[in-house]
């Protein structure tokens, strides 16, 4: 396939899935922000939310720079539209209840791991400097979310039939986190971020394993939802850019 | 103040003659500046009053984070998303150290959670105030965090020691949320006319509901005779807010803000300023169940809690099956 992106292009584009996909899932783990099932979980959350923003800063401000065109990060997360964000349609899912916002977190943070442990031996120095920051928290991330799913999966009635649900709910959405992008070519066989299906096969490997851990059954479909990496959206991704470039959108230009 | 009406039992302070050798020798350690420790001999007044204040204070924690948490989705830029977003997750810390230490007096967290959603206990009221702008978070971590400092950290001297270990903790963070509110109104407050005209308004709506915050006056307060005796507090209501506006005048003055009171004056005589009091009828009001947002306030508790129902009991059914599968392999 002949790509459709100049190099450089393509690297803004893959810095920009990095960091929309930290931003929007920050944004949602923080709506549970004082609304935690339990004291402990409130906290956790919050702290994951923060780790991700503290991702969102640096992928976004690596991609600035990349671009070229002065924008800063909060510049790419404030006055972007929709259509240029390229987060996986996954993390934009309302948080609906904290079972479906676990399984979200662990089917990403599946991906993530692997995806920043192979981005850490990045040819691009600045990428592996922030992957190997990353690495460290991400790793507890699918540490905690793990051993959630594995407990609830195996907990009660309850809260196996919602882990399960929450798992057919979400299993569509994971099918455009393992597809291979037709970025640049030269993003991988220049060893800027890691193989797709290296990636992919470790994500597969590891949710395979939690889920028959977690008494989970894996769902047979492989219909596959995308859009999100290029730009087109659910209905929900709007009402979360219309709550956070709220202020930066009424007093453009003010100083905060 | 974060525990503003703190009901003892009992008919008042117990003069020396008419303490058992148990309590007069209890009086005469927090006379001595000693810490009480959990499993010490203790009055059950002492206990019964120390789990109702700091159980509000844990509350008022928990409670608290979510007029700021109505900004995080919303805060104007990712580094104040962050700072805000450590900060409330800070205040739930709090409450995590706090129900800690009330559980060490022999009370656990669920009851404590049962008297909080029956509307048993209580919380401070200041959180029943909405927050309707960014500059509300500003005026929140600059005022009201400002006022719990200013009763906090005599609290690090009260005489229960996982109490005032607790404080010490949270008085280190607190005083850094009382400087990023200051740093969002600094800003605010040499911004636009827009941000400038926010910040006052923030400022207008904080001040009194900020002042009621140490409580009822002096001459009002039937409950603090007693609870000064066992040193669970240090100064009077009165002291407290005297202090906080006089540490809080030039602050506004500094950030060119408009005290929202016309009889704010500086009196030479008592080195200190005389100021309107608060509208007690509404801090009653308040405290009573009638502020703007005790409805919504204590529902997102219940409902939380409600709705975690499920997670909590799966995890705790996983734990026995664990047990049960240990027990089977011994």
């Amino acid at each position: 396939m002949v790509s459709k992106h100049t190099a450089s292009s393509g690297l803004f584009e893959f810095l920009l899935q990095m960091g929309d996909n930290c931003l929007v899932l920050a944004h949602r783990n923080s709506q549970w922000c004082g609304h935690g099932p339990a004291l402990e979980e409130d906290i956790a959350i919050s702290n994951i939310s923060l780790d991700l923003i503290g991702q969102t800063q640096l992928w976004l401000e690596l991609a600035g720079e990349v671009e070229g065109a002065g924008r800063s990060a909060d510049d790419l997360a404030y006055l972007r539209d929709a259509f240029d964000f390229r987060n996986l349609l996954l993390l934009e899912r309302p948080n609906e209840d904290f079972g479906l916002t676990l399984m979200r977190q662990f089917l990403f943070d599946a991906w993530h791991l692997p995806m920043l442990k192979g981005l850490t031996q990045s040819s691009n120095k600045r990428i592996a400097e922030i992957a190997e920051k990353s690495v460290k928290e991400v790793t507890y991330h699918l540490e905690r979310s793990t051993d959630l799913i594995i407990r609830l999966g195996d907990g009660s009635a309850e809260s196996h039939r919602r882990m399960q649900s929450s798992l057919d709910e979400l299993w569509s959405y994971t099918g455009e986190m393992l597809e291979s992008d037709d970025l640049d070519p030269a993003l991988i066989s220049e060893c800027v971020v890691p193989a797709g299906d290296k990636v992919a096969e470790a994500w597969r490997q590891h949710v395979t394993a939690a889920l028959k851990l977690a008494t989970l059954i894996k769902p047979e479909s492989d219909f596959v939802r995308r859009g999100g990496k290029n730009g087109i959206h659910s209905e929900h991704l709007g009402f979360v850019l219309a709550e956070m470039q709220f202020l930066q959108r009424a007093y453009p230009g003010a100083v905060w | 103040m974060y525990a503003q009406i703190v009901k003892t039992d009992g008919t008042g302070v117990k003069s020396r003659e008419d303490m058992t050798p148990e309590e007069s020798a209890f009086q005469q350690r927090i006379d001595a500046d000693q810490k009480i420790e959990p499993k010490e001999w203790m009055p059950e007044g002492y206990r019964k009053n120390l789990i109702r204040q700091i159980s509000q204070h844990a509350h008022s924690e928990l409670v608290g984070q979510l007029p700021e948490s109505n900004w995080i989705t919303r805060a104007p830029t990712l580094e104040r998303k962050a700072i805000l977003l450590a900060k409330v997750q800070d205040e739930a810390g709090h409450g995590l150290y706090l129900y800690c230490a009330a559980e060490t007096l022999g009370i656990s967290r669920d009851e404590m959670f049962e008297q909080l959603h029956s509307g048993k206990a209580k919380y401070s009221s200041i959180f029943n105030y909405p927050t309707l702008t960014w500059a509300d978070i500003g005026a929140v971590g600059w005022l009201v965090d400002g006022a719990a400092i200013m009763n906090q950290v005599p609290l690090q001297r009260t005489s229960y020691g996982p109490y005032a270990r607790a404080m010490v903790r949270i008085c280190k963070e607190e005083s850094f949320h009382q400087r990023q509110g200051f740093d969002i109104m600094m800003k605010m407050a040499s911004g636009s006319d827009a941000q400038k005209r926010m910040a006052q308004d923030a400022f207008d709506r904080f001040w009194y509901p900020s002042l009621m915050m140490f409580g009822p006056s002096d001459k009002d307060s039937v409950h603090s005779a007693q609870s000064m005796a066992w040193r669970i507090k240090i100064n009077t209501n009165d002291e407290l807010r005297q202090k906080f506006v006089d540490q809080t005048v030039p602050q506004a003055k500094y950030l060119g803000l408009t005290v929202p009171d016309e009889n704010l004056i500086w009196n030479e005589e008592k080195g200190g300023h005389d100021f309107t009091e608060p509208d007690w009828d509404e801090f009653y009001a308040v405290l009573g169940g009638n502020g703007p947002c005790n409805k919504e306030r204590l529902q997102a508790r219940v409902t939380a809690w409600n709705e975690g129902e499920w997670f909590r009991d799966g995890l705790l059914a996983n734990a026995a099956k664990k047990c049960t599968a240990g027990e089977v392999a011994a």
